[in-house]
């Protein structure tokens, strides 16, 4: 049985192609076209997905839509009813997108389909699947258990903003349900408006601001007070009732009411150009804890709704690693899983696997331990031979390594003299998380690495933090943290000997300040408070980046080093050896290594690009 | 066609006939801006529709 998940038309568009039981490929558009959260319908994506498994569109089982177009339609309809006449100027905004394309989506999907099948999709069968629905079984069908609570938390699909589901074998059944315009994703969202970020791609930089602010402040206290008092109510088992004349979203253009929110909180709305104050952290640490009890409250009611021992969780709050850790750290459950692709590029494969278990009953088989997504490499590779296509593209020299380990030795090596090395391997990652292939690497204990690799690499804010990639088997050495971490998406502490004093009054400094103070032995990756989101390396899923690591431990005695993803601040991560080439040569990185290839820098040919920032967004 | 079909079936089932004026009136409105050629600007917000 195949199957083709597509999610598309609001954000994050992606295809995902099922074989049997066999997650065979997934990737998401926005890595073909070069547009950071391309929302198009994902024609690049599903070309891919059919090539790699050498398959034509008519020998699918099923195409399946993520989302319900015509349940999405009632909402709105239904909010502009409820509000009107106060919603008129999004009603007039959203209608003609509606009855031009979204009514039809039927066919809008057929005929961007038959464009990439090059004949009539009339055969196929095209199928619909609800939003939340898809990112539970993303959570649950991929994962390792055979029994599971299912938490989906994110902006809003159809109805749903959140729901709490039982996953038993190959069934979900939806326990709860939390409806717009009540939403943890959109609440978040309404704060990383108002401190300043993009909404829907801002969200992690305000998670990353959060540890910035004062953990002991009365600031801090007050910001939650007047959140749960005027905002969000929150309720035992975790559902939440927003007060909406403080926020616009519903029927507006904007998040919030910035009026409202200037009387509450006390500072105007902060645009991208403005300076980051203490407000604006102690801000981002109150509504990171609010959130944290909103998961942890839905996380406790779905336990006494299901009484399972593991937990899987997806939707875009489940981006939000700080909470996820909390999660991990409660020992509500025995087993917590995470989908990698999350957002909603997830849903593509969540339609698909919901398809195959729950449509067409195929059975499902785990065996406890092993999830399905194959550490999550199921994107595109490139040979050697395409690697040499490039580079000859660019004239660029380069040396072949014929021994794997000498070359792992070599650039164990260069990150020991804190040389930045973009790293590109075997098939692309899914989701948003680089996890070693398509990977910038350098020395976490090099107390000028953080700042090197956002000012002159990342070309992004200095006070973003950065995440390690230890192998697993060192983890609990230098994070308190003994489950695995494959996809990046938990955050744990450093340990506490590793861990540097703290000045005194250091919960008073600065943010400035703050940043660059040497907290541990790995200054890179150790955030402000201490804490570091990691990914654990497996042998198993990817040898070759755990030879890199093994390498570097053998020559440093530290089996963890800095990951960041391959791109810079704007731009989607990179997908072919043209695009690391160019980003090589964009940027400060010391050398690069593409299969068995490594470039270095300094033989390189001139570089005289101008212009190239204003492709990203 | 098919989207008109899956329409009706769809206010079938959920029953909610009070949205049958809203739509026609909304495909009238569709028709005349398909005819007359106007963009449909999204707006900066999360994409709630």
């Amino acid at each position: 049985m195949r199957v083709l998940g597509i999610s598309a038309f609001y954000h994050d568009s992606a295809a995902a192609l099922i074989e049997g039981d066999t997650i065979v490929a997934a990737a998401q558009e926005e890595r073909f076209t070069r547009r950071k959260h391309d929302s198009r319908f994902p024609s690049s994506a599903i070309r891919f997905c059919l090539d790699w498994a050498g398959l034509p569109l008519d020998s699918l089982d099923a195409v399946v839509f993520y989302d319900k177009p015509l349940l999405k339609f009632e909402r709105l309809l239904e909010t502009y009813h409820a509000y009107a006449p106060r919603g008129l100027r999004q009603f007039v905004t959203a209608m003609p997108v509606w009855v031009r394309e979204k009514l039809f989506l039927r066919k809008l999907i057929r005929d961007e389909l038959a464009a990439v099948h090059g004949s009539s999709t009339k055969k196929i069968k095209l199928l619909f699947c609800e939003h939340h629905l898809s990112h539970a079984a993303s959570a649950f069908f991929a994962s390792p258990f055979e029994e599971a609570a299912i938490l989906t938390l994110d902006g809003v699909g159809e109805w749903a903003t959140g729901s709490i589901s039982h996953g038993k074998g190959n069934t979900i059944r939806q326990l709860r349900e939390l409806r717009f315009p009540h939403s943890l994703g959109l609440l978040y969202s309404a704060f990383t408006h108002y401190l300043g970020f993009k909404v829907n791609s801002g969200e992690y930089k305000l998670m990353g601001l959060a540890p910035y602010g004062n953990p002991v402040s009365s600031r801090v206290d007050e910001y939650i007070r007047i959140i749960k008092e005027k905002l969000v109510r929150i309720a035992d088992d975790g559902s939440i009732w927003m007060d909406m004349s403080c926020f616009d979203y519903a029927t507006g253009l904007t998040m919030i009411r910035e009026g409202v929110w200037e009387k509450l909180f006390g500072f105007e709305t902060r645009t991208e150009a403005d300076e980051l104050q203490a407000h604006h952290c102690d801000l981002a640490l109150a509504i990171q804890k609010v959130t944290e009890e909103i998961v942890l409250k839905t996380a406790a009611e779905a336990l006494r709704l299901t009484g399972a021992r593991n937990v899987c969780l997806a939707g875009g709050v489940a981006l939000n690693c700080v909470a996820n850790g909390a999660l991990l750290r409660s020992g509500m459950f025995d087993g917590l899983w995470i989908q990698p692709a999350a957002g909603d590029a997830g849903g593509a494969l969540g339609a698909a696997l919901a398809v195959r278990h729950i449509h067409f009953g195929q059975k499902r088989e785990t065996d406890g331990n092993t999830d399905r997504m194959r550490g999550a490499y199921l994107g595109p590779e490139f040979s050697d031979k395409q690697i040499e296509v490039a580079a000859r593209k660019y004239q660029a020299p380069f040396e072949r390594h014929e021994s794997f380990d000498a070359l792992t030795a070599r650039v164990a090596g260069l990150m020991n003299e804190g040389k930045v090395v973009g790293w590109f391997q075997g098939r692309m990652e899914w989701g948003p998380r680089a996890l070693g292939n398509r990977s910038i690497i350098g020395d976490a204990r090099n107390p000028e690495m953080q700042k090197k690799l956002n000012l002159k690499i990342k070309f992004r804010e200095g006070f973003r933090p950065f995440a390690p990639s230890v192998l697993m088997e060192r983890a609990s050495d230098y994070f308190e943290m003994h489950a695995p971490s494959p996809y990046m998406l938990l955050v744990a502490d450093v340990v506490k000997s590793r861990r540097h004093d703290l000045p005194g009054g250091y919960h008073d400094l600065d943010w400035r300040d703050k940043l660059y103070y040497l907290r541990s032995d790995i200054p890179a990756i150790t955030h402000i408070d201490f804490s570091a989101r990691l990914q654990t390396i497996h042998r198993e899923t990817n040898p070759r980046y755990w030879a890199v690591g093994k390498a570097f431990e053998a020559l440093t005695g530290y089996g963890v080093f800095v990951n960041t993803s391959f791109n810079v601040r704007g731009e989607p991560i990179v997908c072919t050896p043209d695009d690391a080439y160019k980003c090589f040569m964009r940027t400060d990185m010391d050398c690069l290594v593409m299969g068995d290839c490594f470039f270095d820098k300094s033989l390189q040919p001139e570089w005289n690009e101008v212009g190239w920032t204003r492709e990203l967004d | 066609m098919e989207t008109l079909k899956d329409l009706w079936l769809f206010l079938m089932e959920r029953k909610k006939w009070w949205l049958v004026p809203i739509i026609l009136a909304l495909l009238l409105v569709g028709a005349a801006l398909v005819f007359g050629g106007g963009t449909a600007v999204a707006p900066f917000i999360y994409t709630v529709f």
